[in-house]
């Protein structure tokens, strides 16, 4: 597997779904599919002020990039780019996109579907949502 | 045996800080280890599920610990 098929990126910084549709465009691509995750304005009812993102960055960076080498041998896929935001997040902005190519499109949407899913259960990135009257870790507690 | 404990996200308010240098005995296990913080931390208790890593890798509760490892609590995950 060649390692330049992925691309992985945990940053502070606004992240772009052109950067990652550049990355995982080829001349033998058919179709790319994104993933991109927005923050909700609301929680089981309550107001979402923000979403305050912390990283255990190196681990972080390794498990991501682990699922893109599990997707690249899972699926038909030519390129695949995760990349994760930290720090502060309003409503409406973007956590997270996962963008992967593949010459036919059924692949790039089973693809991105396992990785966002596969991301929320292992990459060590937690959540802290901020409401007008408190904030929570999400899923922390039952 | 001298290890350095990390905590992220709620952890890290459930044992008063992001780092910890630790002394334990050689030879424990993560097991072990859990069950010694959980004693000295009863709020770790009541995580929904409490993975640990090791130097940057997830580990079973069988794993043994070694000097100057770096041991992270991970609480459950919530990205995306």
């Amino acid at each position: 597997m060649e390692k330049n098929n992925i691309d992985i990126k945990l940053t502070q910084e606004i992240l772009s779904l052109d950067i990652c549709s550049a990355f995982v465009g080829a001349d033998d691509v058919g179709g790319i599919v994104s993933f991109v995750g927005t923050v909700r304005n609301q929680t089981k009812g309550k107001s979402v002020l923000k979403l305050d993102f912390e990283a255990y960055e190196p681990m972080a960076i390794s498990e991501m990039r682990k699922i893109g080498e599990q997707v690249l041998l899972k699926f038909e896929i030519k390129k695949i780019a995760i990349h994760h935001r930290t720090g502060t997040l309003k409503v409406g902005e973007v956590p997270v996109i996962i963008t992967a190519s593949s010459a036919h499109r059924k692949a790039a949407f089973e693809a991105c579907q396992f990785a966002i899913d596969t991301l929320k259960e292992t990459v060590p990135i937690w959540k802290k949502e901020i409401f007008e009257d408190g904030e929570i870790w999400v899923s922390a507690t039952p | 045996m001298k290890v350095k404990l990390l905590s992220f996200g709620i952890t890290k308010e459930m044992v008063g800080g992001f780092e910890k240098n630790m002394e334990l005995p050689s030879g424990t296990s993560v097991e072990s280890f859990l069950e010694i913080l959980k004693k000295e931390f009863p709020a770790l208790k009541k995580l929904t599920s409490l993975r640990v890593a090791v130097n940057e890798e997830y580990v079973e509760g069988s794993h043994e610990i070694m000097e100057r490892d770096e041991i992270v609590l991970v609480p459950p995950v919530s990205g995306g």
